[in-house]
């Protein structure tokens, strides 16, 4: 016995004491206090899936599918939650080298190391089993569904337009955005992104120490369900336009029909085109390469809106227009021709007639009337300089929807070229008058337009004065209900009265003018032809009609390059359009074999 | 037999035997928790399962607590020193019969169950201490008494090492309180202690830090022994041994080490991080146990611990599962239970009249809080992982066995 050691009872207990405190005081830092763990934890073996939902549908205006989903299969990583696995199991399961592994590892790596990016994407439902069955020993690796859009027809490639990952910047731009999303690139896809896309949710797994899913989080608790994206019901007519682009192969140019009544675009045909599947998929960028590489068809421009024609005869209409409006002439103004009119030294040439009132000639599309009809109006007395009437001229032609884009969700417009006075004044050293840009009465020279703004011309004239914007979506959400950003009727500075000797020289020319061959049995078409001159080689085809002559439901363009005069080759393209859309069936298969058969020698690198 | 004991009986301690179940069955539904899947078959003697298992060891345990309190107490302390031999053989014949688990050749195969001869140690080097202290001794015999004592723990620890299980070899250490208790120098134990800070301080820290904290130190005792020449001296001489040790400390660290070896050593005091081995499991072991809160996630709503995030978790880290599963609600009632057996356990053996219980009681309490300290600190990064388990609450039929023989021999010998 050594009672006096009895002291150190106390010391024992009170050194156990305090190192115990010492204990809780620690945990009650690390459990209550300090909250880094409480992250890490969630980080550790929570993991938000993201439900995308699935992309709206896109319908034509009967209700027919133009573009569905379908299903396929991304593998994502979180680089962090890699840890060793086979590196030759896994590169053999998706048939890559190790380099191509490694490199994609190290992309991702560098986007972010806690937030999934894509290693393999869009594999097929056979590859995504096999895989699925060996996931377990892939640590940090999943599989995410995606949907790959796929078109039933493979028609209006330029105007769906197409969709693919979303590059850097939009990711910074745009937080909604991951690695690997989606997102329109152009076209509808584009143009209608955020009511396509939907709105995304979350699934809260839980996962264990192997990347195994254990189950859901809390029972769904914190989920949150994925909103579909909204379908959308374009105004093409799936029909019109498999018809139109059927007509066009084999030949570069444009068919753009639209409902005048409402700005509706029926079809819009660009051709060469390309089959939009092609777009989709594993494949999309190298197929996308060899469709941007294709220099003699380049089947990626979309002639309809981006290309930039000299409009041709089919102008004088406009011009006609604003003549009257301004009041330089009257129907009955009689100009006479002589085979062609003469300025200076120089003489641009008609075929050879007397002389004719304005709907005489627009039938007959005289050369003359409209030169004389356009110099009067730039050069104007009531305007003191040729500047001011050019301007006046400009505006109303502005007015008229050329020079400017439409900026609807027609995607990559062309402002098309109306140049400006100080273009002119520069040009001419402030020196010019009428004449000097005589060619613009004619829609040739300087003036260019999108065959899209053609086919607005004829819509404004069918209205008798003003139009809609053309558009391509007409619902979206449900049918029933009315895309209504481009519902805005716009007034195109003509009054109404003096739309009749156009409309009616224009009938003519249907029935016993140049256009006779855009004649459609039982259909009473207003029309114009065109032979835009084009200095690389023929001349193109061109012929601008709407129909009936009363109520008009379609205005139709047509454009085809080096399909030289208009009154053949675009009139019967116009009217086998117009003949489609009425009666849904061809019966002039004469017309449509000659249209098939006409066959266009284009040479290389020329458009 | 049955008759005398019970004219003898003070009567159990009621609170220790209560505590003891509390934590048993802590341990059960801890291990319940992090091994049952909701939803899959459940059945208390599933044997596939581990709390399956651990069930079975809680009722051989209870059969081997109340044949203790049948035995007579004397019967258990005139054999002391035989318990002892025939544990110190068992553990020697482990390393020549023995299975390796886990890197550590300590288990013994009876079919398809292993058991750990050195949990048994703990209990009968306690009970051949306690008869080595309360013994008569000789003159000659006092002269040696330290240096016999630690010969009777160095044998279990060493058998320990060479059974490549070096926290168990700890453990034998955790008699050192006992042994001051008994009259152990204080100043070998200040000296050893200030050992251990100084090798760790150098490390951890720096060299020059070291020596300014030995410096105070000096100048606190040299206040402290007020004017004694003597004392001063003897103080100035073990600074200049210290300052020495410091230099050796860290000319060995820079010199002599190899630079993988100088990386454990950092690694196991937090200068540089190990993110896959060692420090992954302790991060996680953190992770678990901070994500608790101050309620914990409820019961069997532990994540971390539920998705195998924490290794060992049912058996060296199942601190984990109660830290993750009740917070810091979870953490003080552990801690507060243990505390409260352990001094209990001295309480009573301060209390009791025989020197034998006395020494018994505080080996009981020196091995009870050095396994706290080690198990908890350990999963919260306040130690180095030492593979030691929690008494009482980790899964594991030795350990229980070793455990509630080690706490039910007291029992009992405190009721005589």
């Amino acid at each position: 016995m050594n009672p006096i050691f009895e002291r150190r009872k106390r010391i024992i207990i009170l050194a156990m004491c305090i190192l115990a405190s010492l204990y809780l005081l620690k945990l009650f830092g690390l459990q209550v206090v300090d909250k880094k763990y409480k992250e890490a934890a969630e980080r550790n073996a929570i993991r938000e899936i993201t439900i995308t939902p699935p992309r709206g549908l896109i319908y034509d205006r009967n209700d027919s599918l133009l573009v569905y989903n379908e299903a396929a299969y991304d593998l994502m990583v979180i680089p962090k939650d890699v840890r060793e696995f086979d590196t030759t199991d896994l590169c053999n399961t998706l048939d890559i080298t190790k380099e191509e592994l490694i490199k994609r590892l190290e992309k991702a790596r560098n986007y972010s190391p806690l937030l999934p990016s894509i290693i393999e994407q869009q594999m097929k439902k056979e590859d995504y089993g096999y895989l699925q069955e060996k996931m377990h020993k892939f640590p940090g690796f999943f599989v995410q569904n995606r949907i790959l859009r796929s078109y039933p027809v493979p028609i209006a490639a330029h105007i769906l337009g197409y969709i693919g990952e979303v590059t850097e910047e939009q990711l910074t731009n745009d937080s909604y955005y991951q690695m690997g999303d989606y997102i329109g690139i152009s076209g509808i896809e584009k143009s209608y992104e955020e009511e396509l896309r939907g709105v995304k949710g979350k699934h809260m797994v839980l996962v264990d120490v192997n990347n195994r899913e254990q189950g859901s989080y809390k029972n769904g608790a914190e989920d949150v369900e994925a909103i579909p994206g909204k379908n959308l019901w374009s105004t093409l007519d799936m029909g019109l336009q498999k018809y139109g682009e059927w007509l066009m192969e084999g030949k570069k140019g444009s068919i753009v029909a639209i409902e005048p009544a409402t700005g509706e675009v029926l079809c819009i045909v660009s051709s060469p085109s390309y089959d939009p599947n092609l777009l989709v998929g594993k494949n999309r960028s190298k197929n996308y390469a060899a469709l941007n590489a294709d220099m003699n068809n380049t089947p990626l421009f979309n002639r309809a809106l981006k290309a930039c024609y000299p409009p041709g005869s089919t102008f004088k209409l406009a011009n006609g227009l604003i003549a009257q409006q301004e009041r330089v002439i009257v129907p009955s103004t009689y100009y006479s021709c002589g085979g062609g009119y003469t300025f200076g030294s120089h003489r641009l040439k008609c075929h050879s007639h007397a002389g004719s009132d304005l709907i005489d000639a627009v039938r007959c599309s005289c050369n003359a009337y409209f030169c004389h009809a356009f110099y009067n109006t730039v050069s104007n007395r009531r305007y003191r300089t040729i500047q001011e009437g050019y301007q006046v001229w400009k505006d109303h032609i502005n007015q008229l929807g050329f020079g400017q884009k439409f900026n609807t969700d027609l995607p990559y417009e062309s402002k098309g070229i109306i140049p400006s006075v100080e273009f002119f004044n520069t040009r001419y050293n402030g020196h010019w008058n009428g004449n000097s840009i005589i060619s613009m009465a004619i829609g040739q020279g300087e003036v260019g337009a999108t065959p899209m703004q053609m086919a607005n011309l004829l819509a404004i004239i069918a209205n008798r004065g003003y139009y809609y914007k053309p558009h391509v979506v007409r619902a979206i959400g449900t049918k029933d209900t009315p895309n209504t950003r481009y519902a805005q009727k716009i007034d195109a500075g003509i009054e109404q009265k003096y739309f009749t000797p156009i409309i009616e020289g224009m009938r003519l020319v249907v029935t016993s003018g140049t256009g006779r061959q855009a004649q459609v049995p039982g259909i009473e078409i207003a029309g114009k032809t065109g032979t835009a001159q084009n200095p690389h080689g023929e001349d193109h085809s061109v012929f601008a009609c709407f129909a009936p002559v009363d109520h008009p439901q379609i205005t139709v363009f047509v454009l085809v390059e080096n399909g030289s005069w208009g009154g053949v080759l675009a009139a019967r393209i116009a009217s086998l359009i117009t003949e489609y859309y009425f009666n849904r069936e061809i019966k002039q298969t004469e017309k449509e074999k000659q249209v098939r058969d006409h066959k266009i020698y284009y040479r290389n690198n020329a458009r | 037999m049955l008759a005398e004991n019970k004219t003898k009986h003070k009567s159990y301690d009621r609170m220790l035997i209560l505590l003891y179940i509390a934590l048993v069955l802590i341990g059960w539904l801890t291990i319940f928790s992090s091994s049952y899947t909701p939803g899959s078959d459940f059945s208390l003697l599933n044997l596939d399962m581990a709390y399956g298992r651990q069930f079975l060891w809680i009722i051989i345990s209870a059969v081997f607590a109340i044949s203790i309190l049948l035995v007579d107490g004397r019967f258990i302390q005139s054999h002391a020193y035989h318990i002892y031999l025939i544990f110190m053989v068992l553990c020697v014949s482990v390393l020549f019969l023995g299975t390796e688990i886990s890197g550590a050749k300590s288990w013994i195969k009876i079919g398809s169950f292993s058991i750990q001869p050195i949990e048994f140690a703990k209990f009968s080097t306690a009970l051949a201490l306690a008869m080595f202290f309360s013994e008569g001794k000789t003159a000659s015999q006092r002269k040696t008494i330290w240096l016999s004592a630690f010969v009777i723990i160095l044998i279990p620890a060493g058998i320990a090492i060479l059974q490549k299980d070096t926290g168990s070899a700890l453990v034998f250490f955790a008699f050192i309180i006992m042994f001051y208790r008994e009259g152990f120098s204080s100043e070998l134990m200040i000296l050893g202690l200030l050992t251990i800070v100084t090798f760790v301080l150098t490390l951890w820290w720096n060299e020059l830090y070291t020596i300014a904290f030995l410096t105070v130190l000096l100048v606190i005792s040299i206040f402290i022994v007020n004017g004694n020449t003597k004392k001063i001296i003897k103080c100035v001489c073990v600074y200049g041994c210290f300052i020495a040790l410091v230099f050796a400390v860290n000319l060995a660290y820079t010199h002599v080490l190899q630079p993988h070896q100088r990386q454990r050593i950092d690694t196991i005091f937090g200068k540089s991080v190990d993110p896959k081995g060692a420090d992954f499991n302790l991060n996680q072991s953190k992770i678990a146990i901070g994500s608790g809160g101050f309620f914990g996630k409820g019961y069997m709503n532990g994540t971390q611990t539920k998705l195998n995030f924490v290794p060992e978790q049912s058996t060296d880290f199942i601190f984990c599962g109660i830290g993750e599963e009740w917070g810091f609600i979870g953490s003080l009632f552990i801690i507060g239970i243990f505390m409260t057996i352990i001094i209990r356990i001295i309480l009573l053996s301060e209390k009791h009249k025989s020197h034998f219980v006395r020494v018994y009681g505080y080996g009981v309490a020196s091995i009870l809080f050095f396994h706290l300290i080690i198990n908890i600190g350990m999963t919260i990064g306040l130690v180095p992982v030492i593979g030691i388990p929690l008494p009482f609450i980790s899964y594991g039929g030795s350990s229980l066995w070793g455990f509630t023989l080690l706490l039910f021999i007291f029992i009992k010998l405190n009721a005589e």
